[in-house]
């Protein structure tokens, strides 16, 4: 069985730290270009490969990342 | 008819305590008032009333344990003396600032450092003034016999819930040792978790789904948030200024002078104004039962009537300067003390009033 | 992944995915909404987020207090949604004691750093634990005072710099560091000692279980139950949140190995 995921980021409460882009297993987190209204680039997901595994939600200090994810 | 016991003060703290429904006491051994743990442990009252009893590691957690146990609405008490007071004032300011009820017992022994183990009121200012950091004040009462430390227990706790902030009963080694006839009043149970909530509803109970969680902190990082909060604090210590003071009067009617003395000094100087009296001097004494709020309007008053007015502490003189905040120039003001543990005799009081007054 | 499959994989767009349906991580309902206001990176924040899962998983918000310390964490009763009780430096165990002598039937638990915890609190832990009072303890070691500037802890690593060891710490000078969660593994009323760490998601996934058998403990009337985190102070060490999750690897783990330490019941 194999597993899609996509994340949202509450992006004005992201504060950039990077911990969810070192712990994301298929490389689908960066940084954005874009700051938010504190001056944080905030995590947003980038390419296909999220696999839902929330291994960047679990190990997120401010808990501003959900995760989706469909069996296909 | 009331029963009544032969006890020490200090036991009758412990009893009245069981008695009067307190739900926990925490606290560590320390002359002269370690009969106070020592009955409670004796009468095992988690078995009949459910009331917890701990001997703490020290001061300092013992205080700590009276702010935990408030914080949840418990009626919750220690006692200690002077050196342990001390300790315990960082807490007891925690408890002013974030305006929980308790009671504490002071029995003053003689300082300052270990100083003795004897009788002393040297903690005057430290008490009544508040003892911690901060803009802050305690209730404070004045028991001057085992009735009293029976009696005040229960009435302490009425004001400590009634304003949210801790009261400190300040009584000196004479008052705890002593040994006195006490009458008992009627068992009050502890209250039950309904009542805690209906009388606090402020405390950490555990949040259920429909309220906002109850916080309990002495902390703000705001100026403006802060002053508000010390603002609303000096309108509570207004309200029991008006309303709490509380004091009692021996022949002060047609008196020319007039001791001031609280707690056992009271009673030395009902004896000084008996014999002034059986000499034809028209003495009287004014003794404060409540040291925080200070019965400064009753004190004015008597000074106009007066030729002079005199403190009577065992200190170096602490609450006479409130008296003379309180006589304000109306009328000589003089002092007499014994310290480190000594007492005065009602004849050295007569003689140094004499003296003081020219009628040697 | 077959061909097949990623032509699927492919059919299913983001938006898509992301519908209330599919949702299966996010913030707890017990957290706040309120930003918190550690820096980026610290483990703060992640532990908050555990706790507020174990406690709501366990659905015991009304019957928990918490009790924060002096600290980086004194706010924390800002983010996790139940009673809490402020104490002053050090004396979190003292207010816990009493909390749950008084309301036994309540999940009484502290939160406390290393310099309130094992330094100024430490007659406080020691005497809780010696009582062996039925509290579970939070215990975060990041081997530095955060809140304050980032001087040296009583668990700051040898030759470790902070502001008040800027030469890093020496022991001739500073003495050496305190391993809290061994020295009172040896009292007998702690029940479950355990040293976790939450800079990887298994790792956190474990710290997490660590919490929640800690509450169970807590219920069982057999003693004091003790979660150490090993976490970062990214600020304090002078790291990125990535690099500092490094550093505690590589440094903190040999002086602060992870893992149970003791369980009575096992």
């Amino acid at each position: 069985m194999a597993f899609k995921g996509a994340i949202e980021v509450d992006t004005q409460k992201c504060k950039g730290c990077s911990v969810c882009i070192a712990n994301c297993p298929t490389g689908s987190i960066k940084l954005s270009d874009m700051v938010n209204s504190k001056g944080y680039h905030y995590a947003e997901m980038t390419g296909e490969g999220c696999i839902g595994c929330s291994n960047c939600a679990v190990v997120c200090p401010d808990s501003v990342i959900t995760v989706y994810r469909v069996k296909i | 008819m009331a029963e009544k016991i032969l006890m020490k003060g200090n036991e009758a703290i412990a009893i009245s305590a069981i008695r009067n429904g307190v739900d926990g006491y925490f606290g560590y051994p320390i002359t002269p008032q370690s009969e106070v743990m020592e009955t409670l442990m004796k009468e095992k009252p988690w078995e009949t009333t459910g009331m917890v009893v701990l001997q703490a590691e020290s001061e300092t957690s013992s205080i700590n344990m009276i702010y935990g146990g408030a914080s949840c609405g418990k009626k919750v008490m220690t006692s200690s003396s002077s050196p342990g007071i001390s300790l315990m004032c960082e807490g007891i300011s925690y408890i002013a600032g974030a305006e929980l009820p308790c009671v504490v017992v002071d029995v003053m022994r003689g300082g300052p450092g270990l100083g003795t183990i004897q009788p002393s009121q040297s903690d005057y200012n430290q008490i009544v003034k508040g003892g911690g950091h901060g803009d802050y004040h305690n209730i404070v009462l004045a028991p001057a016999s085992a009735q009293d430390m029976y009696d005040f227990v229960d009435w302490g706790f009425d004001l400590a819930f009634k304003y949210r902030t801790p009261v400190v009963i300040l009584a000196d080694g004479i008052i705890g040792q002593m040994m006195e006839k006490v009458e008992m009043h009627p068992m009050k149970p502890r209250r039950t978790d309904a009542e805690i909530l209906e009388a606090a509803p402020w405390a950490t109970t555990g949040k259920p789904a429909g309220r906002e969680r109850n916080i309990i902190t002495s902390l703000s990082l705001d100026a403006d948030i802060q002053e508000r909060f010390n603002r609303k604090l000096k309108g509570k210590y207004e309200i029991i200024e008006e309303n709490e003071v509380k004091f009692s009067e021996y022949m002060t009617e047609d008196a020319e002078y007039v001791f001031v003395a609280f707690g056992c000094s009271s009673r030395i100087c009902e004896a000084v104004v008996d014999e002034l009296r059986a000499e034809g001097i028209k003495a009287g004494l004014l003794r404060p039962i409540t040291l925080y709020p200070f019965p400064f309007k009753e004190i004015e008053r008597l000074s106009k009537q007066v030729k002079s007015m005199m403190s009577i502490e065992l200190n170096l003189g602490q609450m006479v300067h409130d008296v003379r905040l309180a006589v304000n120039g109306a009328c000589p003001v003089g002092f007499y003390g014994r310290q480190g543990g000594n007492i005065y005799t009602p004849e050295e009081i007569v003689s140094e009033f004499k003296k003081f007054n020219g009628l040697a | 992944m077959t061909g097949h499959k990623q032509m699927k994989d492919m059919s299913i767009s983001i938006e898509e995915i992301k519908k209330p349906e599919n949702r299966i991580y996010g913030k707890p309902s017990l957290l706040t909404d309120n930003v918190m206001h550690y820096c980026p990176g610290c483990s703060h924040g992640t532990v908050h987020k555990l706790v507020a899962e174990v406690i709501e998983e366990m659905g015991i918000q009304d019957k928990t207090v918490g009790i924060c310390p002096v600290g980086c964490s004194v706010f924390a009763y800002n983010y996790i949604d139940i009673d809490w009780q402020e104490a002053a430096h050090g004396r979190a165990p003292a207010l816990a004691t009493a909390t749950k002598r008084l309301c036994p039937d309540k999940y009484v638990f502290t939160y406390q750093g290393d310099g309130d915890l094992a330094s100024i609190g430490t007659a406080e832990i020691i005497h809780a634990c010696g009582r062996g009072e039925n509290i579970v303890v939070i215990f975060i070691n990041n081997g530095i005072y955060g809140m304050t500037g980032g001087q040296m802890a009583p668990t700051t690593l040898i030759g470790m710099k902070t502001s008040t060891t800027p030469y890093g710490r020496d022991p001739k000078l500073n003495g050496f560091p305190l391993v809290i969660a061994d020295m009172i593994a040896h009292l007998d009323g702690t029940a479950y000692i355990t040293r976790q760490s939450v800079h990887t998601a298994p790792a956190a996934r474990k710290a997490k279980n660590a919490i929640r058998k800690a509450f169970e403990y807590s219920q069982k009337g057999i003693g004091l139950s003790f979660v150490e985190i090993v976490s970062t102070c990214n600020s304090g060490w002078k790291l990125t949140p990535v690099d500092a999750n490094k550093w505690m690897v590589e440094n903190m783990f040999k002086k602060y190995p992870i893992g149970d330490i003791k369980d009575i019941l096992k």
